[in-house]
């Protein structure tokens, strides 16, 4: 039996054109472009290029101007951690920075603040340090499997890593600062500019409330190295739980606000409905929306792939990962029968609300065709949908995955 | 006097700095941008209009089969939204390209 490519778990089939050999030069003077492989990811139009980035390893090319960087699924089989050279890229606007001098590089606290700041790297190193593992996801990671498909950037699972993050909180940048009375938002703006005066810059806001929280950091390091140039070298905004498009890269201003920022990326884009499921009827519009908040509920079956094999009548260990928006994943639950029997699988370890969690369970399957289902629960009881969810700009899908395997 | 060779100072304060300052900062080259649009009639003058400020394929990864409505929100919205200066006349023509070539064909 068929099924759309939308109730597919994204898989990947490399197509190798010609060896890689060793023309994948990455550095500051001698780049080459190197598209060795493509990849089809499973749904119409599918078919990318891999392409090896500076800092990177050969990733799925959405975009190459700005670039946009999806990680390949088999990456989040490897390790819990998302590696830094696999890690997704998104950028919106073509002029980004290339070249950065770590000891001339500010950081500006303004705006609706007691005494503006002047920030360099070195004066948030001698800060007290946080660090924490979070999940960054773009918005509409995994867009290309909605049905009817929409306009954006065509991504299927792999716009999300997991990452541990260090820098210092935002809460004690504003305290140095000295947030005063009236303050409403503060508001995010990095290094990447457009490429014509007319374009609206990239700058993001959140409510002070938020900002306070204690949480928000900014990072200047990631998995124990220096951020990539194209994560936000040398530090970006980690906002845990929220999408990617409030981790402002590059960050080099930060503006306190009396009101409510309302440009273009907080006004019109990045706003979904405004309902419990940030869903409406396929191929309409909704009546009002809001700027997008949190993560849902996700998992994943990483150990299996889409139309892949397990042994006939003998246990094998199937593994995958969940998260959240950062109440934590409390169950997660694994169907072999496409739904009909459902089994709690074996947590990993715990690396924090925000992170990844790994699952670990053993099933026997006989000869034959197999759905095999996942479906995480969080602790305050929110979990996935049976069915796609849809909204015209392709955010925030996470129905339940399902990978058909055969059983020999 | 002892003869000190004048390079040797110099030396000196190099390896120095190497050790206290080692390089800050950062320097990538960006891989160069081949990705190109389906030649046909309008596809000059969309390449012309679409590619100051980004690469083909954010046209041809798009869904296929769209009908000219989706692809004349497109342009429009680059226009409207992201102040690209597409002359009123030319957006219909990029449009019907981009149906012709990456929609339904209509």
């Amino acid at each position: 039996m068929d099924r759309p490519a939308a109730s597919r778990h994204a898989r990947t089939r490399r197509h190798v054109l010609r060896a890689l050999g060793a023309g994948a030069v990455v550095g500051s003077s001698a780049f080459r472009a190197v598209a060795a492989e493509k990849v089809t990811l499973p749904f119409a139009n599918g078919e990318r290029p891999l392409v090896q980035f500076p800092q990177k390893r050969p990733l799925i090319v959405v975009t190459m101007r700005p670039p946009q960087l999806e990680t390949p699924f088999d990456v989040f089989n490897e390790n819990v951690v998302t590696p830094n050279d696999a890690f997704f890229v998104r950028y919106h606007l073509a002029g980004i920075p290339t070249s950065i001098d770590a000891d001339s590089y500010r950081i500006s606290v303004k705006g609706k603040v007691s005494t503006p700041l002047s920030l360099s790297l070195a004066d948030l190193k001698q800060m007290e340090a946080v660090e924490y593992y979070a999940v960054n996801q773009c918005s509409g990671n995994s867009r290309g499997f909605f049905e009817p498909r929409v306009a954006g950037g065509q991504l299927a699972n792999g716009a999300m890593g997991n990452a541990k993050w260090r820098g210092v909180t935002l809460k004690s940048v504003l305290a140095k600062a000295g947030v005063q009375d009236g303050a409403r938002q503060v508001k995010f703006d990095g290094l990447d500019t457009p490429v014509l005066a007319t374009t609206p810059d990239f700058v993001k806001a959140l409510d002070v409330d938020h900002a306070l929280d204690g949480e928000v950091m900014l990072a200047y390091a990631m998995n124990d190295a220096d951020l990539p140039m194209l994560n936000g070298y040398p530090v970006r905004l980690i906002v845990p739980g929220w999408y990617g498009t409030y981790w402002v890269k590059h960050l080099s201003e930060i503006t306190v606000l009396d009101g409510v920022l309302s440009d273009f990326w907080m006004a019109t884009a990045y706003r979904i409905p405004d309902n419990a499921c940030a869903c409406v009827a396929p191929g309409t519009a909704p009546a009002a929306t809001v700027p997008i908040g949190r993560f849902d509920v996700r998992s994943f079956v990483t150990s299996l792939r889409d139309g892949g094999t397990v042994p006939a009548g003998k246990p094998f260990a199937m593994r995958g990962l969940a998260f959240d928006g950062g109440f934590g994943i409390r169950d997660v639950n694994v169907s072999a029968d496409g739904g009909k029997t459902w089994t709690s699988a074996a947590l990993g370890r715990e690396l924090g609300k925000y992170s990844f969690r790994e699952w670990q369970m053993t099933a026997t399957l006989p000869a034959g065709t197999h759905d095999i289902m996942v479906r995480a629960v969080n602790s305050i009881g929110q979990s996935q949908p049976g069915e796609p969810l849809w909204n015209p700009a392709g955010y925030m899908r996470n129905v339940v995955e399902t990978t058909r395997v055969r059983a020999v | 006097m002892r003869y000190v060779h004048p390079l040797a100072a110099v030396v000196a304060a190099i390896s120095l700095l190497a050790v206290a300052a080692p390089v800050a900062g950062l320097d990538i080259q960006l891989p160069p941008d081949s990705t190109s649009l389906r030649p046909g009639v309008g596809s000059d003058l969309a390449a012309r209009q679409c590619a100051t400020c980004h690469s083909a394929d954010y046209v041809t990864i798009q869904p296929p089969g769209k009908p000219l409505a989706f692809w004349k929100a497109e342009v429009e919205k680059m226009k409207k939204v992201y102040g690209a200066p597409i002359p009123d006349e030319a957006i219909d023509p990029i449009a019907r390209y981009l149906t012709r070539e990456y929609g339904d064909g209509k």
